[in-house]
């Protein structure tokens, strides 16, 4: 122990810190491999699948059988509606049979895609994101152009420019969208004589009401970061009304949050609901946020339509005592809703069955599709296929999206219409919310995190 | 002929190790410094200077990393000699049950990080935790200790303290024990006191051990990640960054060439404090 020789001794720590560097680039290589392989173990699977399809044929249809398959994402929800998708065609088309294969979700799924698009191993068809990550898939060369298939006529607009590369539209919805806005307390409100706000102005005005009456205005879910974006995602709708093209002259370089004032109203908006949260905001998490809501705890929570199903299975009986209303803007001319669109079914460029997968995709967007996918998979939204109905047994907070839908007043979001997002306003969101930073010091933070995404991807312009 | 041979000889020997060492520890860490200068994706990168190392001094949360790395590291290197110091001599006395509160001590360096920052994060939740319930009951208001952007990595750095004394107790113990009986009889004859005994026989003699620690505890400080992620994700805002965690949110982002430029800052920044720390210690450590 006793003098050690120092020059051994910072050797060693760097061969740990080294060591650190070496672990992390391993990972990555792993992950590599990980992708690639799974590939290569689909190619048994399709020379199996023609003696599958081959026994059944009888000689009662006059068509061929054909047998396609379909890569859809592990969980369970993506997995039943699959099923029900594959066994209702099933009925339809005797003649063609779905083999179903799945794949992980998240940042690993996304390889999983890559890669079998690289090796042309893909699917005959699969289900993918819709927005930018569909954009990243190099469609032009990947994916069959669906734009002259019947379905679309029967796809409401908004939810085009989120499958459209280059003027061609790929995709064909699969689920239901989800709202990004304000869920109420029916109880507080009534209980107040309060009225659903048509303006930003009306809304804060709410806020001071129930402030007023000792109650929580606003709950803030901070412990998980993500909750904090809500705000200022859920207002794209008003930024979209007031400057059209600042998707595109952002992902250009054009526009900035911190320049254009209808973005940077946005940041603002969140600014101005300071004070008005839970005081123990940083350290809720989203399902405590969810009870407090159910239990009228608060009156108010921004958040996606995606976790009315959690209240449901969380509590049944006060899914009632709540509702829905899109984020205000500043006149009641221009009132809309932010919408998180449903991923899309798509066909590998390269398919050899390509008539049976187009019949496949249009059933998929058709009401009959929409009426098997719900019975299995509760919807978070309207469908963007025209005329499907929500089930009777949805709650009602999901049917007050439905005038927004009936009258044309919705907007995807921002992160549907361009592929920069950057990583940061999470953080950028909590500290804005908490009263720690201001809203244009935020706004320009946010632009420059936005540079690092725009960087990595290649775009032009930065 | 045999000279040379006999030099050759004595390499030989050290060849496979050297080999390990080099694919293991050298090539990665050459190429790390190399992927710093590029933008890279999984499958391709493209050379962009210092870049990164641009970018990266940009970001806006680098100068809190910077400065809640070094408080981080420092405050729980302090707490850990301080602390260990006092458990050992106190696991060192003749008193009962001494190996039962040995492994008492011992127990939370072996439970999961993770597990401890959750546990930890929820017992100081500002309404609903202990910590904080518990303060109600005795009549004061506890205040947001993961919240609160002016105490949340102090709280931090307390749970890693908490989580990591045990490790230094054990050192102080061995090094303790390694102190030939002599001198304490020499201080008995002498006439001196416990505290005599403390200030002059063991803070001095366990010297190695203080090093020890101090350098392991440094050193885990600086790249300490683990324990604030599970407790506050860097947060509120970028309250709690520190460089590793900014590192890993830009992996996380995808941004591989900017985390790989951190890394490297990373590693100069620990050894250009560790190095001359480790230095100045050696120099001054006495003999037994």
């Amino acid at each position: 122990m006793r003098q050690t020789r120092p020059w051994l001794a910072s050797a060693a720590s760097a061969a740990l810190i080294a060591g650190l560097l070496a672990g992390c680039g391993g990972n990555n290589d792993s992950n590599e491999e990980n992708t690639a392989s799974p590939s290569a173990s689909t190619s048994p699977s399709a020379s199996e699948s023609p003696s599958a399809s081959a026994s059944p044929s009888a000689s009662e249809k006059p068509k061929e059988n054909v047998t396609i398959t379909l890569l859809t994402d592990n969980t369970q929800d993506g997995v039943a509606g699959a099923k029900a998708l594959i066994e209702a065609f099933e009925a339809i088309h005797p003649n063609i049979k779905i083999e179903h294969e799945t794949r992980p979700q998240g940042s690993e799924g996304d390889n999983f895609v890559k890669t079998r698009l690289a090796t042309g191993d893909m699917n005959d068809v699969f289900f993918y994101n819709s927005g930018s990550l569909m954009q990243a898939l190099n469609p032009e060369q990947n994916l069959m152009d669906l734009s002259n298939e019947p379905f679309e006529a029967n796809i409401l607009d908004s939810f085009k420019p989120t499958v459209t590369f280059g003027g061609k539209q790929y995709g064909a919805p699969v689920g239901s969208t989800m709202g990004g806005g304000w869920f109420y307390s029916k109880k507080i409100y009534s209980d107040l004589g309060l009225t659903v706000p048509k303006t930003w102005s009306e809304l804060m005005a709410n806020n001071d009401k129930i402030k007023e009456a000792g109650l929580t205005p606003i709950i803030g879910s901070y412990k998980e970061t993500w909750t904090s974006q809500l705000i200022v995602l859920a207002d794209y709708y008003n930024v979209q009304a007031a400057a059209p093209n600042f998707a595109a002259d952002y992902t250009a370089n054009k526009a900035k949050y911190a320049t254009t004032p209808a973005a940077l109203r946005s940041f603002e908006k969140l600014e101005e609901t300071v004070g008005y949260y839970n005081k123990d905001l940083l350290a809720t998490t989203y399902d405590a946020g969810l009870k407090m809501l159910a239990e009228s705890k608060g009156a108010h929570y921004p958040m996606l339509t995606f976790a009315v199903p959690a209240i449901v299975q969380n509590s049944p009986d006060l899914i009632d005592d709540i509702g829905f209303f899109a984020q205000p803007g500043d006149s009641a001319d221009s009132n809309g809703l932010t919408v998180w669109m449903p991923g899309a079914a798509y066909i590998y460029k390269n398919t050899k069955h390509a008539e049976e997968a187009k019949l496949f995709v249009n059933f998929i967007a058709s009401v009959e599709g929409v009426t098997a996918l719900s019975k299995v998979s509760k919807p978070s939204g309207p469908y963007v296929v025209k005329g499907a109905q929500l089930p009777d047994d949805t709650p009602q907070v999901v049917k007050d999206m439905l005038p927004y839908y009936d009258n044309n007043q919705t907007a995807p979001a921002l992160e549907f219409l361009s592929p920069i997002k950057g990583p940061s306003l999470e953080q950028i969101t909590v500290e804005v919310g908490s009263g720690k930073r201001k809203a244009a010091s935020a706004a320009e933070l946010y632009d420059q995190d936005v540079k690092k995404q725009a960087q990595q991807l290649g775009l032009d312009g930065w | 002929m045999s000279k040379i041979f006999k030099r050759i000889y004595t390499y030989q020997f050290l060849l496979p190790a050297a080999i390990v060492y080099l694919v293991i520890f050298v090539v990665p860490t050459g190429l790390s410094f190399f992927f710093s200068l590029t933008r890279w994706t999984l499958s391709d990168w493209e050379l962009i200077g210092f870049d990164n190392f641009v970018t990266f001094f940009k970001e806006p949360s680098l100068s809190i990393g910077f400065r809640n790395t070094f408080i981080f590291a420092a405050v729980t290197c302090l707490a850990k000699v301080a602390g260990g110091l006092l458990l050992g001599v106190f696991l060192t006395s003749k008193i009962r049950s001494r190996n039962y509160l040995r492994s008492i001590v011992f127990f939370p360096t072996l439970v999961s990080t993770i597990a401890v920052g959750i546990v930890f994060s929820m017992m100081m939740h500002p309404t609903t935790g202990l910590l904080n319930t518990t303060l109600a009951w005795l009549g004061f208001e506890g205040p947001d200790w993961l919240g609160d952007t002016r105490i949340a990595l102090l709280s931090v750095a307390f749970v890693d303290v908490w989580r990591g004394i045990g490790f230094a107790t054990v050192i102080y113990i061995a090094g303790i024990l390694a102190i030939p009986a002599e001198y304490s009889e020499a201080l008995q004859i002498d006439g001196g006191n416990a505290w005599n005994k403390f200030w002059s026989i063991i803070v001095p003699l366990s010297r190695p051990a203080t090093n020890s620690v101090i350098i392991l505890s440094f050193i885990g400080g600086l790249r300490s990640f683990d324990l604030i992620w599970a407790m506050t994700r860097g947060g509120p805002g970028f309250a709690t960054d520190v460089i590793a965690s900014i590192i890993y949110k830009q992996y996380q982002g995808g941004f591989y060439g900017l985390a790989t430029a951190g890394n490297v800052i990373l590693f100069i920044f620990v050894t250009a404090l560790v190095f001359p720390l480790s230095r100045y210690l050696n120099r001054t450590e006495v003999d037994l």
